[in-house]
């Protein structure tokens, strides 16, 4: 197939950047996006120019590196699937392709479409773990937890941190993420200890990264690669208040 | 404490709560507002037992304290949202399964909002004072202003569309305020859905209904 990709092309952090129209011949449509962009940088790199920047690494839907606005959505049109998982089948031959970085304020371009999701680290490293002592691993089966609030963890932790949610989300709001790294911990007994603690402070680091505020649009539930649902955004919404109630009456 | 109401999470909620108590403001408005077709002596009647009641300051103040509350958190939330993305997107589009005609307009909607009320404290309280009497008593005749005011096509045009405009603003931020202050259920979500929905247009047509109502009735 043939395509018309226009990329946005951007030196650096500071300078301003551009999109740029690339026509590329004989794609395949068993391509993955990515393999796509590959081609289009190796006849870049053969006509001596640069090639264009984006983030990769599995390339098989499990790290979240890979990122990219397509065609103004986030990994793509395609629900439920990253960008390293997307298929050239599913565009047409002659189609015209845009492809821009996620922008946030949070989230500075490194370069072209390489984002620096960064801020996404410093929230979990305010309270996104739990300190568990060292020693032999303890019996899986130790300690009983429900099934449902194991479930419920489980579709929490399926979260990647790729930012499609801020990305997608009109007010580039990051609670999708923080919310699903907040409920991992809140669902289960090994979370308790530094629960209020870690409500309280991975919404300060979020507030202070410069993320937008949630107004319900749930464009980030609908954009997630692995289907994080909205309703840990409103278990985040619960455990903060609750949290600032308790850290208030303690001594 | 401070830190709760500078928090992106902690004015959610006091705009969320503010949003729902000014939903409620508006159940017994309009309750009172409905037995204008059906009973003039009694909305008079209604009417003058509210304003001559002195604990009528106190509410007022907490009336216009939450619409100053809503409003001011509102700007000051859509204005950092606005700075969490200084560059837009050169091509955007929503999924189709996420942002609503209602959600997407929620500012604009709230800003109709703003001036109706304005305007309509203006054209309503603070306007004409006609009187009439009941066994013995004087009172203000809100009945015939209202009759007065909807006498006019403009007047009930503008009212109609200010109400689309509530009904749109109260479609998505019925529901919008119960997830902002935590309450998301598998099963019960779908019902507080369902029930915004009623509510934004029974509240709006509800409005809108006395309005056209008092114009087909053609004056006083
Ligand atoms: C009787 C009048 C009003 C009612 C019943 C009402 C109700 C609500 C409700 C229930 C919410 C949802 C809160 C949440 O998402 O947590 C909301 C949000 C909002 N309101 Fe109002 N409101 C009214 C007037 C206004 C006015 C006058 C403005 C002026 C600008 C305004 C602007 C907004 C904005 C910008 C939002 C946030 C939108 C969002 O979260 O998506 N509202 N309102
Ligand atoms: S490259 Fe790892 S998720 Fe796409």
């Amino acid at each position: 197939m043939k395509l018309h990709l226009k990329i946005w092309r951007q030196k650096d952090t500071k300078a301003s950047g551009k999109i740029v129209s690339y026509e590329l011949n004989d794609v395949s449509p068993d391509m993955s996006f990515l393999e796509m962009l590959d081609v289009l940088n190796e006849q870049l790199v053969s006509k001596g120019e640069d090639p264009v920047a984006f983030d990769h690494d599995c390339r098989e839907g499990i790290c979240g590196m890979c990122s990219l606005m397509i065609n103004g959505q986030a990994h793509g049109p395609e629900a439920l699937t990253t960008t390293c998982q997307l298929h050239m089948r599913k565009f047409k031959d002659g189609d015209t392709i845009v492809i821009e970085p996620f922008r946030a304020r949070a989230f500075p371009i490194v370069k072209d479409l390489a984002v620096d999701r960064s801020a996404f680290d410093r929230v979990v490293q305010a309270g996104g773990y739990v300190s568990v002592n060292t020693g032999n691993a303890e019996d899986a089966n130790a300690i009983p937890i429900p099934k449902e609030n194991a479930d419920l963890a489980m579709d929490a932790a399926a979260c990647i941190g790729c930012g499609a949610c801020v990305a997608a989300c009109p007010n580039a709001a990051a609670m999708l993420f923080v919310s699903a790294k907040l409920s991992q911990f809140a669902l289960l007994p090994q979370g308790q200890p530094e629960r209020e603690r870690r409500a309280l402070r991975m919404v300060d680091q979020m507030d202070k990264e410069g993320f937008g505020n949630c107004t319900n649009h749930y464009e980030c539930m609908a954009s997630c690669p692995k289907g994080i649902d909205v309703e840990n955004i409103a278990r985040m919404n619960r455990e903060y208040g609750f949290a600032f109630v308790k850290a208030r009456s303690k001594p | 404490m401070a830190s709760y109401f500078s928090s992106s999470i902690g004015r959610k909620h006091i705009l969320a709560f503010t949003g729902l108590a000014l939903c409620g403001f508006l159940v017994t408005h309009l309750a009172a507002n409905l037995l204008i077709p059906f009973n003039p002596q009694a909305f008079n009647t209604y009417s003058y037992k509210l304003i001559t009641n002195p604990l009528i300051y106190v509410a007022e103040v907490g009336l216009v304290g939450l619409f100053l509350v809503h409003v001011a958190l509102a700007f000051w939330l859509n204005f950092e949202n606005r700075a969490a993305r200084p560059q837009r997107y050169v091509s955007k589009k929503n999924t189709g399964r996420g942002t609503t005609p209602s959600s997407a307009t929620m500012v604009i909607t709230g800003l109709v909002t703003l001036v109706f009320l304005v305007l309509h404290v203006m054209n309503i309280k603070f306007g004409a004072h006609y009187t009439v009497t009941y066994d013995g008593v004087e009172m203000r005749d809100l009945h015939r202003l209202v009759l007065e005011y909807f006498s006019s096509l403009p007047n009930v045009i503008w009212y109609v569309v200010a109400h689309v405009a509530l009904a749109l603003h109260t479609c998505h931020g019925f529901q919008s305020a119960f997830q902002s202050l935590g309450f998301n259920h598998p099963r019960y979500t779908a019902c507080v859905k369902a029930l915004g929905k009623l509510y934004a247009v029974a509240i709006a047509g509800g409005f809108a209904f006395i309005a056209i109502w008092a114009y087909g009735r053609g004056g006083v």
